[in-house]
């Protein structure tokens, strides 16, 4: 087979070279080549991306794919099937598994499997503690040696102050940023859902916004006083957006990612007492969701990441206490983001993209990723932004998802992934 | 008339009418207990089960007595000696007692939200005896039933629901049914048992007793759960007592006829002292009888039976 290939006619997006123009994409071995009308030649496979766009390809930045240890809602191999589906071409996969990703030997494990079984380019972040727990720092440096691209303790926040200082402080050498999952345990106490009058209808207990908010203050002085680099995960509330915002203004070295259900979902939507609706931080009010868009808009928040977090239906059909949190959202990123944030006229093209593509890969440090300059690494994804279709089925081990059975618009059509076509209308190319 | 839903999962659920549907449906039954024979065999082969995660004395003997009443056969799950131990899931369960053909499933659970849970997942009319913090529809009706047949009337009534309304069932039920017939209710509490955004729903809030006892029609005593303590949210049962308490010196800034509701299990001493419980003003052993009423009110109408309508009138008449 031609290792050749073309992507004619498409709109070309590509922020990180100021690109948007009807144009080819020549691929060669691997690696975007050219940029510019290219004729036919022999050997080359074509794609005709005519009333498509042609992006780069989508970064996640904040993926679980469970394995090691919880299998059974899903593994490197489908989870990287599901970002293909999701025009994903990179994820960033988080290390609360089961070991945690917390030494150089289970960061091979990722690596290796990954080598194996996944058709997107997997991209680890090792623990900032030995075993997430928040007290000693893990071997960072021989995480970063091993390949891992950031440090997280995501699932958990890491409490005692001092221990977050040092990992700010510590990591500081190694160029690689700190994920902050913001919340405060003691305020979150049992709380399920967010708090405010939808929990006091439904009786369920509450998560208050300060819980994030008193955490993320917290982070941003401590990233003052240490220079680190913190980047802080999954913003919900506009108490955040606003902390953040002015962190930026004082020149803190701080970036963030929001995910599609904090702008597009509010806590009504937990009336019926869905499980899925079940996610830390949980779905906050309108008022949240306009100041996320906010700060998507001026730049505040930098990333749109899904933070999929697949779960049996066993474990989610169940009372809305006893569900665990998390919801998938490989293959509803685009969608829910082209839907609620580009047709609503939100956020320009080139903004949505950049949020999806060059920043992530700035952030984290993916050379030749997230952008389409010639030499680049061939990860493209091109996309309808007309197309309408209603999500009834996930490639997802995990079926999870508050968005199943909605109408949405804008979908992947193609992934392509180190050059090689990895979704086509969404059949998957396995290896 | 007839009751145009499945099932019973909360008062919020339903319109004004159909809470008086209910009400007035209720007031022939009530007059069946002072005959001899007070059975009626409206639901004869009919299959009742009680399926009740969380202990109740009074509920689900009423709930019994009330489907025995209608001559249905009750089917009694206690989860202590059932599968449930075993690790079965409140679905599973459910989808037994649905294959096992029952018509009416009544859940007490402690978790908000079962009885949708259970709503969603079986055909079987589903009657939500109580869940988590979430509601407690037939308690809020016998609540209703019982002011109405007191004072005549719901609409324009001055109602105190004091006592931990953050964690109870009770007193959302009772807001919704009660602000939807029309009274004015105040939701009385220190600040840590209020939920947020509580006067949304048309409640006021106050921390003073005193204050809201001077012009109240009714108080609704809830019971305090021992364990607010432990949570932080309370210094001290004493205390508690001392803000919240009613007994019979506060019940004197009240009005001469005021009404005093609780639920029970009394907490006597607590929230209530027992002169004030077992005083002229108290109807706590009524609402028990009523709530026997108007559960067979529920399971009737949610059978799809014709109700009767203009129970208040009725009401009116006897008074």
């Amino acid at each position: 087979m031609a290792n050749k290939l073309l992507i004619k006619n498409g709109r070309v997006i590509d922020p990180s070279s100021r690109i948007d123009k009807i144009t080819d994409v020549l691929v060669y071995n691997g690696k975007v080549v050219k940029l510019g009308k290219i004729r036919n030649s022999a050997n080359t496979k074509i794609i005709d991306a005519k009333n498509k766009i042609v992006v780069p390809g989508i970064i996640d930045i904040h993926t679980h794919l469970r394995e090691p240890g919880h299998e059974e809602e899903e593994t490197i191999e489908s989870g990287c099937k599901a970002a293909a589906a999701g025009g994903v071409t990179s994820v960033l996969c988080m290390a609360n598994t089961h070991p945690v990703i917390d030494n150089q030997t289970a960061v091979e494990f990722i690596l290796m499997k990954a080598l194996n079984d996944g058709i997107v380019n997997v991209f680890p972040i090792g623990a900032v503690t030995k075993g997430s727990l928040g007290g000693e720092l893990a071997e960072i440096g021989e995480l970063k040696n091993a390949g891992v691209v950031a440090i997280s303790d995501d699932g958990n926040p890491i409490l005692n102050a001092l221990v977050m200082r040092r990992a700010l402080e510590y990591s500081k050498m190694f160029g690689i940023p700190v994920i902050s999952h913001c919340e405060d345990n003691n305020l979150t106490k049992d709380g399920v859902m967010n708090e405010g009058y939808m929990s006091t209808l439904l009786g369920l207990r509450g998560i208050p916004k300060e819980s994030e908010e008193v955490m993320v203050s917290r982070d941003i002085i401590l990233a003052n006083l240490t220079g680190g680099y913190l980047h802080i995960a999954h913003v919900s509330t506009k108490g955040t957006v606003e902390l953040i915002r002015n962190a930026k203004k004082n020149g803190i070295k701080i970036t963030a990612e929001t995910c599609p259900h904090y702008f597009s979902l509010t806590d009504e939507c937990v009336k019926t007492y869905d499980t899925n609706t079940k996610v830390r931080p949980p779905l906050r009010t309108k008022e949240d969701v306009e100041a996320i868009v906010q700060g998507l808009k001026d730049g505040t928040i930098d990333c749109i990441a899904s933070d999929h977090a697949p779960h049996t239906q066993e474990e989610k059909n169940k009372e809305y206490d006893l569900a665990p949190f998390g919801m998938i959202g490989l293959e509803t990123l685009l969608p829910v983001t082209i839907t609620y944030l580009l047709k609503n006229k939100k956020l320009t093209l080139n903004q949505m993209i950049t949020k999806l593509t060059s920043n992530p890969a700035k952030i984290f440090k993916l050379e030749g990723r997230g952008t389409l300059k010639p030499g680049s690494i061939a990860d493209i994804t091109l996309i309808d932004l007309h197309k309408e279709a209603i999500i009834e089925d996930f490639v997802s081990k995990s079926k999870n998802s508050p968005f199943l059975n909605w109408k949405l618009e804008g979908f992947p059509v193609t992934t392509i992934v180190n050059g090689k076509v990895v979704m086509d209308n969404g059949k998957i190319i396995s290896k | 008339m007839k009751l145009k839903t499945k099932d019973l999962l909360g008062l919020e659920y339903l319109s004004k009418e159909d809470i008086e549907l209910i009400l007035d449906t209720a007031v022939p039954f009530k007059q069946l207990f002072t005959r001899s024979i007070k059975k009626v065999p409206t639901l004869r082969g009919k299959t009742v089960a009680l399926l009740f995660y969380e202990p109740s004395t009074r509920t689900r003997a009423s709930f019994e007595l009330a489907s025995k009443r209608l001559s249905a056969d009750t089917l009694n799950i206690t989860v202590a000696s059932s599968s449930v131990v075993k690790g079965e899931s409140l679905i599973d369960t459910g989808k037994t007692l649905e294959a096992m053909k029952s018509d009416f499933v009544i859940i007490r659970h402690s978790m908000s939200g079962a009885a949708h849970v259970l709503a969603r997942n079986i055909s079987s009319h589903i009657l939500n005896a109580g869940d988590g913090f979430h509601e407690h529809p037939t308690q809020g009706l016998l609540d209703m039933y019982t002011i109405r047949d007191k004072k005549g009337k719901i609409k324009g009534l001055k109602v105190v629901i004091v006592g931990d309304i953050m964690h109870s069932r009770v007193a959302r039920s009772n807001i919704w049914g009660l602000t939807k017939l029309g009274a004015q209710v105040t939701v009385c509490a220190p600040p840590t048992l209020i939920p947020p955004d509580i006067q949304k729903t048309g409640v006021k809030i106050s921390y003073n007793l005193d204050e809201a006892l001077k012009d109240a029609d009714v108080v609704n005593v809830l019971r305090l759960q021992l364990e607010r303590q432990k949570e932080n949210l309370l210094p001290s049962l004493r205390e508690y007592t001392l803000l919240y308490g009613l007994d019979k010196n506060r019940l004197l800034k009240a009005k001469k006829n005021v009404l005093i509701l609780h639920p029970g299990p009394m907490n006597r001493g607590v929230e209530i002292t027992s002169d004030v419980a077992d005083g002229p003003n108290a109807v706590i052993n009524e609402q028990v009888t009523n709530g026997i009423a108007v559960r067979m009110a529920v399971l009737y109408l949610l059978s799809g039976q014709e109700g009767v309508k203009g129970g208040e009138r009725i009401n009116e008449k006897e008074q």
